[in-house]
């Protein structure tokens, strides 16, 4: 035995400041159950890629791989995508009203690891990211992973609140920060749900371009609308100041880990050479399959059945809200997987967890999407996986966590409660099958 | 090379506990050892067709790795039981003692074991006794600072040290989160150490006691799950009586409820040297950063000798 005894890990001292937060966490380890099938689980947002026809997908491998044996898919490519599937997703971005060069797009792992490759571009530690208030948790990650000071704006049923950013970017210049760029998902929200109106997106283009901004357009759930087509893409009025962030992974299949940026020339070049150091090429074999898919299959027929599906689960979550929560308010989605879902003042939606676990039903707690320790008071639902009949359930079971928890915080009514004292401050990355 | 007579043995993790995590990563463990040691092992984690699926394979041992509900309050031992089927670990009826924190306090205390003072209180004696009441004739009884527990769970969800009496209210709260009846007890400083105990057959036998030293000063879930968040010393710094002392504590502890094969028992030594028993857990943590294992490999076991050798035992008692 060593004087100094053991720690298990001889390199706890070396790690990077950046490494802060990855660690093993309680409220981490409370997810585990969510893959149990007795749980409901509301906290993924998971596409139900079930509803896609595995003839569609085998069918595209197959011929992927008549073609010279795949030698292409299975090859390394090029750092900026195939030419194909950029020609595609031009295609798939003029539905949303841009308009572009596929010499602009640059194809990555996922649109995830396009918003690490532009944070990495731009961020130093302390400049200041501004981001909707909550915002996607794997956004939040990545921030923190580069040490980016995040600053909340403030958000209502309309999406951002100009007034609220021009007040922030106040806040930031007056004591000296360094804005680099505003995150927004202005369609369907993750995870508020809501979306950012067509007058909006002008009026926050202005005040970027105003204050020399950079717009940062993360795009996964536009084409999954409900009723009305969401308004157009932020990109497609301003083509210098916003990089625009695509994703096959809700209107196809995460598991290709294939998405891409949009960007103004000068910033495409440092992505395509900053991809090529992550990780040399985007997935090959994804990008022929995708192609394959989309140059053979019906997928506007496909978007339309996920839309059906999801626009399904919407009503039977709304419904189910109405008829075992009625005295909470939620936000309306009109597309994508999410509703907001704010708690009694007195409830801490991270605290109650683990009554949750006992309950048989998962949630993400609201502090997930706050770099500031926000959030306490809400909860994100998801309604993309479960069906209905089990989304039904899973509301009625959160009912009676919250039920449960209100009358055990009325059994203290009369005492002074502290904050929750197990809780560690900042983001808790949940697994990916989470955020 | 299997040098062992047993053919298969059914690994049991994960389940729907708070510590489901904590369990999948000990099974994985133990699978990865008995598997060296040559055995042929099945990882299950157990569901609705667990029962069929044991009564048609009839494996040679289970071995319940399911901390938490179901896999340490006796419930799961009972079925296995019931199915007459060999497991490694104590009987359902002793589980549910050590499951139990303030039973396991009282077995203790009856053995002649120190124990902290404390108390335990439901829910519902908060509901129908009035808050500001129960908490000030806690804060009386018991003043800070005082640890507050759920009395049934472990990996430390749900625990907080109070230091000062603002903060039980919150404490009572976060710890009813997990469990109905929760412990308040008081808080002895001193050495933390976990002796585990194991009888392969020639009875029960103290390993070398294990001291933790978290970072935080706290050894909460970060700080057990984290590598590197504690420092571990195996032996303890303790000296030679305080050691005895701790080692027959924990023997004491672990025949006391009638417990069988593998233990751990958790024990704070004071400035005297004296042994205080906090809790018993039946199916002790067993991933890479859990003190068994790092108790056994000081003792310079083989993990996979050991296991197998305990499972070995499961099979000889249920004969």
């Amino acid at each position: 035995m060593s004087d100094k005894g053991t720690n298990l890990d001889p390199w706890y001292d070396s790690y990077a400041d950046r490494t802060a937060g990855l660690s093993a966490s309680e409220v981490r380890a409370l997810f585990a159950v969510a893959s149990r099938p007795e749980v409901v689980s509301l906290a993924g947002g998971m596409p139900y890629v079930s509803a896609l026809p595995r003839e569609l997908v085998t069918g595209s491998i197959d011929r992927v791989m008549s073609k010279g044996g795949g030698a292409m898919a299975l090859q390394y490519g090029s750092g900026q995508g195939t030419p194909a599937i950029r020609e595609h997703i031009m295609q798939i971005m003029a539905m949303e009203g841009i308009r572009g060069s596929a010499d602009d797009v640059v194809v990555t792992t996922g649109s995830q690891q396009a918003l690490d490759l532009v944070t990495r571009l731009f961020i130093n530690p302390g400049d200041v990211v501004l981001a909707e208030s909550p915002s996607y948790v794997g956004a939040l990650g990545v921030f923190k992973a580069y040490q980016a000071d995040v600053q909340h704006v403030a958000m209502d049923d309309e999406g951002l609140i100009p007034e609220a950013l021009r007040e922030a970017i106040t806040a930031v210049t007056s004591r000296g920060g360094t804005i680099k760029f505003l995150y927004t998902i202005p369609n369907f929200h993750n995870p508020a749900g809501v979306t950012l109106s067509w007058a909006r997106r002008l009026e926050i283009l202005e005040i970027c371009r105003s204050a020399g901004i950079l717009v940062l357009e993360d795009n996964p759930y536009g084409l999954l609308s409900f009723d009305e087509p969401a308004p157009q893409a932020m990109r497609s009025v301003d083509d210098e100041g916003v990089i625009y962030l695509g994703s096959f992974s809700k209107t196809l299949a995460p598991g290709f880990r294939v998405g891409w940026a949009l960007a103004p020339h000068a910033i495409r070049e440092k992505l395509i050479l900053a991809n090529e150091s992550a990780t040399l090429s985007p997935n090959s074999f994804g990008q022929f399959v995708i192609t394959e898919y989309l140059d053979q299959a019906d997928w506007r027929g496909q978007i339309d059945i996920f839309r059906d599906l999801y626009r399904e689960r919407r009503d039977a979550m709304l419904s189910a809200l109405g008829e075992y929560l009625p005295s909470l308010s939620w936000t309306r989605p009109e597309g994508g997987f999410f509703v907001w879902l704010s708690l009694p003042d007195e409830l801490d939606s991270k605290a109650m967890l683990p009554r949750a676990v006992k309950e048989l039903v998962a949630y993400t707690p609201g502090t997930a999407f706050y770099a500031d320790g926000g959030g306490r008071q809400n909860i994100r639902l998801s309604f993309c996986y479960p069906t209905s009949e089990m989304i039904k359930v899973g509301v009625a079971r959160l009912a009676t966590v919250i039920n449960g928890e209100l009358d055990l915080l009325n059994t203290f009514s009369g005492a002074q409660l502290g904050k929750p004292s197990r809780q560690r401050e900042g983001v808790t990355m949940p697994p990916p099958n989470i955020s | 090379m299997n040098s062992s007579p047993l053919r298969n043995v059914t690994v049991l993790a994960g389940g729907i506990s708070h510590e489901r995590d904590v369990s999948l990563r000990s099974g994985r463990r133990v699978v990865d050892s008995l598997t060296s040691h040559g055995i042929t092992v099945e990882l299950r984690d157990p569901d609705a067709t667990l029962l069929a699926h044991l009564t048609e394979t009839r494996p040679d041992v289970v071995w319940p790795v399911l901390h938490g509900a179901s896999g340490e309050d006796g419930a799961l031992r009972g079925l296995l039981e019931a199915l007459d089927i060999p497991f490694v670990g104590s009987t359902s009826a002793a589980a549910r003692l050590a499951w139990d924190k303030p039973t396991a306090k009282e077995l203790a205390r009856r053995a002649g074991v120190l124990t902290p003072r404390g108390l335990t209180l439901s829910h519902d004696a908060f509901r129908e006794l009035g808050a500001a009441g129960v908490l000030a004739a806690i804060a009386d009884e018991h003043p800070v600072p005082v640890v507050v527990k759920p009395a049934r769970g472990g990996s430390a969800q749900g625990v907080t040290v109070v230091e000062s009496a603002d903060g039980l209210p919150r404490a009572m709260v976060d710890a009813y989160t997990y469990c109905d009846d929760v412990i308040v007890e008081q808080k002895i400083t001193g050495t933390e150490i976990a002796v585990g105990v194991i009888d392969t057959g020639d009875g029960p036998t103290a390993l070398p006691a294990v001291e933790i030293v978290p970072r935080s000063g706290f050894y909460g879930f970060d700080a057990r799950y984290n590598a590197g968040e504690t420092t571990f010393f195996t032996p303890a710094r303790l000296d030679d009586d305080a050691a005895a002392g701790a080692a027959r504590a924990a023997v004491a502890v672990h025949e006391a409820l009638g417990l069988r094969h593998l233990s751990r028992v958790d024990l704070i030594v004071d400035a005297a040297g004296a042994a205080w028993f906090l809790e018993v857990n039946v199916l002790p943590g067993l991933t890479e950063t859990s003190l068994v294992p790092m108790a056994l490999d000081a003792a310079g076991f083989e993990l996979g000798l050991v296991y197998a050798a305990l499972a070995e035992k499961a099979v000889r008692d249920h004969q």
